[in-house]
Parts: C-alpha cells; sequence; structure tokens
C-alpha cells in the first residue's frame, strides 16, 4: 500500500491505495466523489472523465498513484462559488442536456474542458470534442446545444425550435 | 487486475533501473494497456510510469527534423508539432479522444504497435528515426509485426526524429466502435522520393505499400494510382470489414491522401 | 405565450441540479456497513456439460468469505417468466428452468456458474480463478433455424425441442390471407433480419442486498425500471421471502431502455447470499460483463409478403418470423415478438388481412426480452421497408403509396386484434412534408451529386400499441400480471403533497412533470408536490415504467388519485364556508361558493383536515391522502410519420445522416421539452440500430462484438440535430389526459426512414439493391453497391 495525497476539488485528501487502485476508484471510494461514474472497463464512454491538473482525463484509465500530488477537480466541483449552477451546468438545465444523469458528470467536465481552449465552438467541433463522451438518453441534440449555448451562442434556429 | 505496484521515476536513468525488476513493465500514457490489464491479459509486478520523467517530453524542430520526446501527449504533439509537420499534429489530433489524447504518449503507442494505431503509420511513412535508452532504431527496422517491435526488454523510447516532409496527409477510416483505423494511410513526400505507409487493414500490423510509393515518387498525384490495385493478402478480416474492402480502402485512402497533400 | 406553469408548460427538470452536481444517487453509491462484494464465474464456453467444480482451493484464498453454487440453490425457485404463450395448436410454450446459479449444464457465455462472495472485489475475482472447473463443451446452436434442425444439439434437454412456440395471429385469416396473396396483382416479398441489438444504459447493472435479522428483513436495491416487479418475483417465486419482509428499492436509476425491466440472477442471488452470510452482499457488473449478462433485444428474421391489387390497394399481408429467445426465458420475453409485434402489424394501413407466423427459438446465447420498442420496431421495419420496395417495384411514389392506404376512419378495428381510438395519419405526413423541406430536396441531392456523394431520402410511418396494458386483455393473452399501475396523493397540513407514484423514472423526468399535472389541477404551484418513486416500502404498488406507460397509466391513477383528494377537499371547504358541497368550485387554488364572494384557500382546507377542529368528523375523516388503481381499458396508439436524409460515399459506403424529421402525435403533452427530448434519444437508439448496432456471435457462440471496441455505440458525431414535431395531436379517448406515450416512437420509427433513405441513394447512383441488412455499416453499403 501507497499513501498518496490528490487534492480533490481543492481539498486535499490522502488514503492508502495498492498500485491497481484507479483513480475513479480513489474518487469514488476514497475521497467519496461519487459524482464520477464507470460505464465502461474499455476507456470508452467517458462517465469517469475528471481534470487532472487541468486536463480532462478518464479517471478510469489512470492509477491513484500516479495523480499522486496532483490537483484533481471532479462534477463536485464545478459549481459557481456561492454554490449556483455554473453557466454550463444551467445550459444543461435550461436545454435538457441530460436525462438519467449517468453521463452527465463527464458531460460536463469534457465540455468545460473544451470551452476552455475553445470559448465559441462549432457544432462540428464540440461533436468531434465528444466523441469519447457516451450518452445513450439524449441522442446528443440538447447536449451540443447546451455546449453552445453555453458558449453564447444564438440556439435558437437550431432545428425543432 | 493483478496486485502490482507503480513506481513513478523521475529520470530515464531511474526507469531504466526499475525496469530492471522481474516481470517489470513500462507503463506510459496507459491508455492502452490500462484496459488490458483490467481484463487480466497482462500480470506485471512493477508497472514504472513513464509520465513523470521530465526529460523524454516535448517537441523540438530543429532544420527538417522534428523531434518528439517519447513522453509526449498526444494532445501536446497536435499543438506543438501543428507548425512544423501539420498531417502528424492532425494525426495526433485525430488518436480516440481528448481525454485519451491527454494522456496517451507518442513513446506508448509505438512501443505497443497496435495494427490498428495511428501513429505507427505516421513514424513509417515519415521513415522517422525510434530513439531509445540505448540506440537509434530506423523505422524499416522497428516494426516487427502485430505487437511486436525491435525494442528490447526493458528498453525505453525517450525521442522519436521525423524527418519533415515536403508534402504529407493523414487519411483515417475509423472503424465505427472503436474508432481506430479501420485503414489509416499516411503519405509523405520527401526530395527523395514519397513513402505511403498503411496502418489497421494488415494482420502483420502496419506496412508500406511500395508500389504505390513507386507510381507516387514518379508523379505526386491521385491519378498515378488509377492502375494500382493494394493486395488483400494478408490483410484483416473482421466484423467491420474484409481484406477486401481493406484492400480497397488503402486505395481510395492513399488518393485521398495525396489529393490532401497537394 | 408559451405556458410557464402546469400542464403544456416547457419547465425545466428539477431533478437536473443533483445530476449536474454529482449529488445524484445510483445504486453504485450506495455502501453499506459490513458489506461484502460478489463475483460471478461465468461460463466461457456457451454449452457445455459442468462435471464438477472444486472451489476448494478458492475458498482458502485471503478475504473470501464464502463461495456458492447451483448446488446452494437445490429447492429454491428459478427465475420465473412472466408471460405464457399458447401455440398455434392450443398448446402452452415450452418452458425451461432458469436456476440463479448454472446446474448441471452451462447454456450461454456469461451464463454464471458460481458466485465468490468477498471482503473486496479483487479478492473475490482472484479467488474465482483458483476455482476448478471440468466443463465438457457441447456444440452449440446459435443460428435459429440450424437450432430447429432435425437432430440440433438441445439447449435444454429435457424439453422436445429448441422450439420454445409455434404462434399463428390471426390463425383464422391464415386461409383467406393465403389466397389474397395467389390471386394478387402484385406482390411484394422482402427477407430481412432485425439485428440484434444490446440496451446498453450507461449505467451497468447493480445489486445489493442486505438482510437485518433481528426483524428478518431484506433489503434489495437494485438498478430497476420496476421494484414492485422485482420483489413481486423475487419474493414470490424464487426466494419466498413475503412482500411485507422484503423491501425493493431502485434509486436513481442510469437509464434502462426496457433491459433494466426483468429480474435478474444477481438480483436474486445477493439478496439470498445477505441472508446467508448475514452480510450486505454488493454486486456492480462491469461492462464487459454486461455484454453477456444483461438480456439482449431485438433478432428476429423474417420473410414479409404484401399482396397488392392493380389500383395499388394493399389487400393482405402475411409474415413469418424467428424469434430468438436466447437460452432461457427472460421475463417477458414471449410476449414480444408475439403480442407486443403481431398486434401491431396493420401499421397505419387498411390491409384487411394479415396473418403472422412466429416461430420462438432457444439458443446458446444470452436471453433476449424487451428493448426500447419492443416488437413493435420489429414490426414497423417490416411493413415500412416492404411498403417502400413495393413502391419501387411500382415505380409509384412511395409517399403517395402509403396516402392512398391510410386508415382515415377512427376508432378503427384492425384485422390484428387491435382498435385504433383515434389518430390521423394524413395529418402527420403533411407535417413531415413540411419540416423536412422536402421540396427542396431535388436541388439537395444535385449539391451532394457536384461532390461526387449519392443522397437519398427515405420516409415511413408508424403505429405503436402504448400505455402498457388493459389487465384484462393481457391476461386472456398470457400476461401473469396485471398491468395497471398506481398512486398515493399525501395532501400534508400546509398544502404541500407527496405523491407516490409506482411508475420509475430513470431519465423520462417524472419528478418534473408529474407535478405539472396536480399543480394544473388544484390550482398551486409545482414547488409545493414532489414525487415519491422507487421505494416498495414508500409507495403503492405499482408496475413500473415501459412500454411508454408511465404518464398513460400511473399518471392516470395519479389523476383519479387526486380527483378524490378534491372531492373530499371540496366537502371540507363547504362544511368550513358552511355551503352545499355542490356549490364549492376550486380554481387556482381557492374553493369558492359560486355565485358569491365566501372562499377559502387550499392551504385552509388542507390544515383543516389535519387540524380537524372545526371539521364534520361524523360525516368525514380526518386528514387528506387518497390512492387509486388505474387499469387502461386500451391501448395508446401513438403515431406519426420519419424522414431521413442521407448522403452516401460511394467509394467507400460510409453514410452521413445529414437531416432527421419526426411529426409524431402524441395526444396532450404535458412538457414539450421533455417528449422533445425523449423523440431525440429514441431516434437515436433508432440510428444506432440501423447504422451502427450488432451483437454478432460466431459459430462457437462466442459474441464477437463484447465491449464497445466492437459494438458500435452512436457517438454525437454520427448523428443530425434533429427536427421534431408533436403537434398534431388527437388526444387519446380512453384516458384522462388525453395522453398516448412517447418513451419508445423514436426508436420505433426512425430505422425504416434511415434505411429507405441509404436505398435511395443507391438507386439515384443507379445501384438499385432491394435491401440491405442493418446495420449498414460502411462495409455492407460498399458491398451493396458493388455486387
Amino acid at each position: 500500500m501507497t499513501k498518496v495525497t490528490i487534492k480533490v476539488n481543492g481539498k486535499p485528501v490522502t488514503a492508502e491505495v495498492e498500485g491497481r487502485t484507479l483513480l475513479v476508484e480513489f474518487l469514488r471510494e476514497k475521497s467519496r466523489n461519487t459524482g464520477t461514474h464507470v460505464g465502461c472497463d474499455t476507456s470508452q464512454c467517458g462517465a469517469c472523465v475528471v481534470h487532472v491538473n487541468g486536463n480532462a482525463v478518464k479517471s478510469c484509465t489512470m492509477f491513484a498513484i500516479e495523480a499522486d500530488g496532483a490537483e484533481v477537480r471532479t462534477v463536485e466541483g464545478m459549481q459557481n462559488a456561492d454554490g449556483s449552477l455554473s453557466a454550463l451546468q444551467a445550459a444543461f438545465q435550461e436545454h435538457h442536456g441530460l436525462q438519467c444523469g449517468f453521463c452527465t458528470p463527464g458531460m460536463i467536465m469534457s465540455a468545460s474542458d473544451l470551452l476552455k481552449n475553445n470559448p465559441k465552438p462549432t457544432e462540428a467541433e464540440i461533436r468531434h470534442h465528444l466523441e469519447g463522451n457516451i450518452c445513450r438518453c439524449t441522442g446528443y441534440h440538447n447536449i451540443v446545444k447546451a455546449i453552445m449555448a453555453a458558449s453564447g451562442q444564438d440556439v435558437s434556429n437550431i432545428a425543432a425550435e | 487486475m493483478y496486485a502490482f505496484d507503480v513506481t513513478r521515476p523521475k529520470t530515464v536513468a531511474e526507469a531504466v533501473e526499475a525496469l530492471g525488476a522481474e516481470e517489470a513493465q513500462a507503463l506510459g500514457g496507459g491508455q492502452t494497456l490500462i484496459p488490458t490489464l483490467k481484463q487480466r491479459l497482462a500480470s506485471p509486478s512493477v508497472l514504472v510510469s513513464l509520465a513523470s520523467i521530465d526529460e523524454i517530453k516535448g517537441v523540438c524542430a530543429d532544420g527538417d527534423t522534428l523531434t518528439i520526446g517519447g513522453g509526449t501527449t498526444h494532445a501536446t504533439v497536435a499543438q506543438e508539432a501543428a507548425a512544423t509537420y501539420p498531417a502528424l499534429a492532425a494525426l495526433a489530433a485525430n488518436i480516440g479522444d481528448p481525454a485519451v489524447r491527454n494522456r496517451g504518449t507518442i513513446g506508448g503507442s509505438l512501443a505497443n504497435n497496435d495494427p490498428s494505431a495511428c501513429y505507427p503509420s505516421a513514424a513509417l511513412a515519415s521513415n522517422a528515426t525510434i530513439v531509445t535508452n540505448t540506440r537509434e532504431i530506423a523505422a524499416d527496422d522497428y516494426f516487427q509485426g502485430l505487437f511486436t517491435t525491435a525494442l528490447e526488454p526493458g528498453e525505453i523510447i525517450t525521442g522519436v526524429k521525423f524527418p519533415v516532409p515536403q508534402a504529407a496527409n493523414y487519411q483515417k477510416f475509423v472503424q465505427p466502435a472503436s474508432r481506430f483505423s479501420l485503414v489509416g494511410v499516411f503519405v509523405a513526400k520527401y526530395a527523395d522520393g514519397v513513402r505511403v505507409a498503411v496502418t489497421g487493414a494488415s494482420e502483420g500490423g502496419v506496412f508500406r505499400w511500395t508500389e504505390a510509393e513507386a507510381a507516387l515518387s514518379a508523379d505526386f498525384s491521385p491519378a498515378a494510382l488509377d492502375g494500382l490495385t493494394a493486395s488483400a493478402d494478408g490483410l484483416i478480416n473482421d466484423l467491420h470489414g474484409d481484406a477486401e474492402y481493406r484492400a480497397h480502402l488503402i486505395k481510395v485512402m492513399t488518393k485521398r491522401a495525396v489529393a490532401a497533400a497537394n | 405565450m408559451p405556458k410557464d406553469h402546469g400542464i403544456g408548460a416547457s419547465q425545466k427538470r428539477r431533478e437536473d441540479v443533483r445530476f449536474l452536481t454529482g449529488r445524484g444517487q445510483y445504486t453504485d453509491d450506495i455502501n453499506l456497513h459490513g458489506q461484502t462484494y460478489v463475483y460471478f464465474l461465468r461460463s466461457d464456453v456457451a454449452h457445455g456439460k459442468i462435471n464438477s467444480i472444486d472451489t476448494s482451493a478458492a475458498e482458502a484464498m485471503e478475504g473470501v468469505v464464502r463461495i456458492f453454487t447451483g448446488a446452494d440453490f437445490e429447492g429454491i425457485g428459478g427465475l420465473p417468466c412472466g408471460w405464457q404463450v399458447t401455440d398455434r395448436f392450443g398448446q402452452p410454450m415450452q418452458e425451461p428452468g432458469h436456476p440463479v446459479l448454472a446446474r448441471g449444464k452451462v447454456r450461454h457465455v456469461g451464463d454464471p456458474i458460481a458466485a465468490i462472495v468477498a471482503e473486496t472485489k479483487e479478492q473475490a475475482r482472484d479467488a474465482a480463478e483458483a476455482i476448478v472447473l471440468d466443463i465438457e463443451e457441447l456444440p452449440a446452436v446459435v443460428d435459429m433455424k440450424a437450432a430447429l434442425a432435425e437432430g440440433a444439439a438441445k439447449v435444454h434437454d429435457e424439453l422436445s425441442s429448441n422450439l420454445c412456440y409455434d404462434w399463428g395471429f390471426v390463425e383464422d385469416n391464415k386461409a383467406a390471407v393465403d389466397e389474397a396473396i395467389k390471386n394478387a396483382a402484385h406482390v411484394t416479398t422482402l427477407e430481412l433480419v432485425n439485428n440484434r441489438l444490446i440496451a446498453n444504459p450507461m449505467e451497468p447493472r447493480v445489486a445489493v442486498g442486505d438482510y437485518n435479522f433481528a426483524n428478518d428483513e431484506s433489503t434489495l436495491y437494485t438498478t430497476s425500471q420496476n421494484p414492485h416487479v422485482i420483489r413481486l418475483l423475487m419474493g414470490a417465486f424464487v426466494l419466498g421471502i413475503p412482500e411485507h419482509k422484503l423491501r425493493v428499492v431502485a434509486p436513481d436509476v442510469g437509464g434502462g431502455f426496457g433491459t433494466k425491466i426483468f429480474h435478474y440472477a444477481e438480483e436474486a442471488f445477493v439478496t439470498f447470499a445477505a441472508r446467508q452470510i448475514k452480510r450486505p452482499v454488493k454486486w456492480t457488473s462491469t461492462r464487459s460483463e454486461a455484454f453477456m449478462s444483461d438480456a439482449h433485444g431485438r433478432d428476429h428474421v423474417t420473410k414479409i409478403e404484401l399482396a397488392l391489387d392493380a389500383d395499388n390497394n394493399f389487400t393482405a399481408l402475411r409474415c413469418e418470423t424467428y424469434a430468438n429467445m436466447g437460452a432461457y426465458l427472460s421475463t417477458f420475453a414471449p410476449s414480444v415478438p408475439t403480442w407486443l409485434h403481431g398486434t401491431l402489424l396493420a401499421g397505419n394501413y387498411r390491409t384487411p388481412l394479415i396473418y403472422t407466423n412466429v416461430k420462438a427459438v432457444f439458443t446458446n446465447t444470452v436471453p433476449v426480452d424487451a428493448y426500447r420498442g419492443a416488437g413493435r420496431p420489429e414490426a414497423t421495419f417490416q411493413i415500412e421497408r416492404v411498403v417502400d420496395k413495393a413502391a419501387r417495384e411500382l415505380g409509384v411514389d412511395p409517399i403517395q403509396l402509403r396516402r392512398q392506404n391510410f386508415i382515415t376512419q377512427f376508432p378503427y378495428s384492425t384485422p390484428v386484434a387491435v382498435q385504433y381510438d383515434t389518430g390521423d395519419y394524413v395529418a402527420t405526413m403533411d407535417k413531415l412534408e413540411e419540416i423536412m423541406d422536402m421540396s427542396g430536396f431535388a436541388a439537395r441531392r444535385k449539391e451532394s451529386e457536384a461532390k461526387g456523394k449519392w443522397r437519398g431520402l427515405g420516409v415511413n410511418c408508424y403505429i405503436e400499441a402504448c400505455g402498457i396494458a388493459p389487465s384484462n386483455l393481457v391476461g386472456q393473452l398470457g400476461a401473469r400480471a396485471g398491468l395497471y399501475d398506481a398512486a398515493t396523493v399525501r395532501v400534508n397540513a400546509t398544502g404541500s403533497i407527496s405523491v407516490m407514484v409506482g411508475a420509475h423514472s430513470h431519465g423520462q423526468g417524472h419528478e418534473t412533470t408529474f407535478p405539472q399535472v396536480i399543480a394544473e389541477m388544484i390550482g398551486i404551484d409545482e414547488s409545493q408536490i414532489d414525487i415519491v418513486h422507487g421505494d416498495s416500502s414508500k409507495i403503492p404498488f405499482g408496475m413500473g415504467t415501459y412500454g411508454s406507460r408511465s404518464l398513460a397509466v400511473c399518471g392516470s391513477a395519479m389523476v383519479r388519485a387526486t380527483e378524490k383528494v378534491i372531492r373530499k377537499a371540496k366537502k371540507i371547504a363547504a362544511h368550513l364556508l358552511e355551503a352545499s358541497e355542490a356549490d364549492i368550485e376550486l380554481k387556482n387554488g381557492k374553493f369558492s361558493v359560486a355565485g358569491t364572494d365566501k372562499s377559502v384557500d387550499w392551504a385552509g382546507v388542507t390544515l383543516a383536515a389535519y387540524v380537524p377542529h372545526n371539521y364534520p368528523l361524523e360525516d368525514i375523516e380526518p386528514g387528506l391522502e387518497e390512492t387509486a388503481f388505474y387499469d387502461p381499458s386500451n391501448f395508446t396508439y401513438p403515431s406519426g410519420a420519419y424522414a431521413c436524409e442521407v448522403e452516401v460515399d460511394p467509394e467507400t459506403g460510409k453514410v452521413q445522416i445529414l437531416k432527421f424529421a419526426a411529426a409524431d402525435d402524441f395526444g396532450n403533452v404535458v412538457n414539450p421539452m421533455i417528449v422533445e427530448g425523449q423523440v431525440h434519444g429514441g431516434i437515436a437508439q433508432g440510428i444506432g440500430q440501423a447504422m451502427l448496432e450488432a451483437a454478432i456471435y460466431d459459430e462457437n457462440g462466442q459474441l464477437q462484438s463484447a465491449s464497445y471496441m466492437d459494438y458500435a455505440m452512436p457517438r454525437a458525431d454520427d448523428v443530425p440535430f434533429y427536427i421534431v414535431d408533436h403537434s398534431c395531436a388527437t388526444p387519446c379517448t380512453h384516458n384522462p389526459l388525453g395522453v398516448k406515450g412517447c418513451g419508445e416512437a423514436g426508436a420505433i420509427g426512425s430505422p425504416p426512414a434511415v434505411v429507405n433513405a441509404v436505398i435511395d441513394a443507391l438507386a439515384s447512383g443507379g445501384k438499385n439493391v432491394g435491401h440491405i441488412n442493418m446495420p449498414l455499416t460502411p462495409h455492407r453499403v460498399w458491398k451493396a453497391i458493388n455486387s
């Protein structure tokens, strides 16, 4: 067992882990951040995406030991300082960008990663960026729309309006 | 996963030492290795993470050569190689997905030599040099078949030197489920000729399509390929496409790569 | 001005806040004190005889608490099947046992053989590798027709063959249908496959069993669409635990799509094992396990023939289907190819004579059961493909051929036993042509041709039967359960309301939409109303959520219970206002005496009910809480018209979906935003079936597409923005809200539009292809172009 300390949403969490303990297991079982989900075991669904030192990564495909000393941000740390929904989260609610909610944490973390580097992405850029995030409920329509809206773009003329 | 330790050396020397342990295995970005471990298809005693070794990270252009550290992520290559070698940067920008690109490394990809991975085609088409902690290996000697390379046990890819071509392009036709290449073709034009490397298609891993190279060296245009047919011998037959289809796609993707490179 | 309140308002979902901030509570987020973990050792062969299982070495390993095998389930029931189909000859279907853990034989890859309970997940898995199995591999039956051949290996030795049933419907029509086809001016024939799918809700299944020996009470936390159904089946048929000692909780559930309806072995196991070891037992499926243990969907092989007269009127339809049941009968499996499929074969058309024959077959594959649409997508696909092919053969416009044969008078009794109460198929087709901008198609096709691409337009209609289902009717058809639902409306003293419902929300947004209905009825704000669901100890009996039934059935129960509440509240108000009950009106949350200015508000009445100081105790009980059960008198019949526009790259066979439109008739709509979201999701799953998804077995019964590396899930760049419309509304005539249900429509209505579009695109490129089986992968399309 190895002792690791990971700063999760600004708070240091220290725990003993095995070599094989994944970052997602550390988050769900040690720091109790159960908002980060596991939807597959082949690194494809993206339900587990978190930010490690500011970069989106799949927390099911990284060992906790590799994150020792890192700053990790999860969906639980995405609200505004006053606890209200961030602009991105609010856009997902406004535009019905989620149904069962299981893929949602990964979607929020991937989308915020996109907007950080590309503040006004096109529809095609959003769809390409979400290649590693699978949603089975929404058909992606409202997710893409929500991300466009969160980036300040007019979504009123998107199909189905 | 079976139980193992994970170490995080800070230098190549420390990593080489750690890899000397019984059943030790190098861990690059882990984007392929960790899913493999989850299936219990590997049982290392210790994984030596290369992610903390700064000396093998980075992209550096020097004259006609672009050198990429073995521990450089796809995301970094996508960004930092864009000015010097745009076709390579574009390839890196379309490996896996953004989260995978933030962890996966060029050294890890080349060491694994998955028959459907993108990077091997770029390395082979560019006649890149694979630099390890002990030697330099020409791409033509490096790729030795499915998941097989010239690397010795414990040898670490510290860098890859790419001669920058006059023109190049990579065309990836994705397998719809995995989003790996069903067929990927990298075409690179140099002063001394054109090289064409194909990934995703062959049971033997990445390979050069030498007939196309000859035709394109004489005339670097899609029409130069008109009379050629890629052979279906030894190509992969699977759920997503048979050998005949892959052979057909090799030609289509090569033509498109040439058209895009021009 | 769109409504912002009550029925018809696109209210934002209240459940979103917890999901967007990581505060949802899914089953895997539940961890109990002293919890153990189970790992299931599963068969890696499709068919084999278990000679021996030696667990002795594994039992001695670190952390192992106990190892169970089939022998531990002697005398305990197997997993029950909830529907018995009677065959063409009046005989019941062949119904094999379905043990919790395999006994004697393994029958599919993934069949659980042993269950290792240990202190940690990894210890359980380590111990599984130390179990010594002696399994003699037997020949596997995979192909359905081969499974029925003379001398085929039998999946179940105790059955006479691999035929579960040979069903004919309507048997009395058979001779007339045969005759009509023989004498038809034109007959279009099509053989097709409805590809086997895996539902793949993003949350894998999880089950946590707990046992409190002090009061002999068991609790199961599970990823279920219908906790009461699980309680009933598991309690009564498997473990023999009476309902009052068994609680089933389905908390936040990450999608279901049918595959979380069924009662699974893992649920029974953790409940059983927790009682045995007197500690909680948790199982979390990996995705790899899900591929070989979640019930699959579809998997029909069909021949369909459509007869037309000289004027292109449909005169008869005959269909012969082989339906895969897999290795065991999953909970509702027998109903899917029969009553959820055969009864829909009239589609939107006046075809007077219809006959279908369905042979359900056991194979050495994972059990197959309902997946979004269940039977109705299969029916729609057959009809809409054969109609399209007929139009092509006859050289007539496919939309015109459909219009010519539409049912236009309602109610309409089909020749396949159901009565459509309402609909307007002309209106939805008109709407579709408008929203799809069909008049601009020719110009768009030219643009594609200029790029070397072939553009195609495909259209189809659909009808579905949902709001499942009238109990009397389904009882006659073999259902072993009633299909009503229930709701309790509990009004609290200050006027707030808790509504306990039998429907389960796992993405549908009931917590938002159900309060909209009650708010409208009473005239109070939605924020005063909360929905409670998913816990058998808190809610009245309910049949759960599937078959687009939540609002149509459970919502109707909720309306009935609310009506009872209002009736009683009016009595209380009459007393408080010293007026006659008949003169009391409820409007905007206020009770007033007609024609006067006397009134009392909602909270005044509810307070009186709970503080009955000035209260007619001799006439009315205190309190304000009512329960209603609602059993529908008919199915509901949502319908619509869908269109898809594709571009085919003839060099590679790659198909890009450029445009997709859906014009649906769902009757009345409570929350348009949520309805549209349901349609979007359904369309994406339909596109997945048409373009990407296939569960493929090799001849040895090994699943080839056993992970997301080979099973292609639709991703964001596989689909376009969808154009959806639900303005053509003919309200359901027999439920109080006039609602029809919208959950499955997208998945039912979309596959034929996609395939019809690709066939059309190929035709524009000079390749007249009769049919291509789904999924239309680049490889298959390229083959079709080059064959």
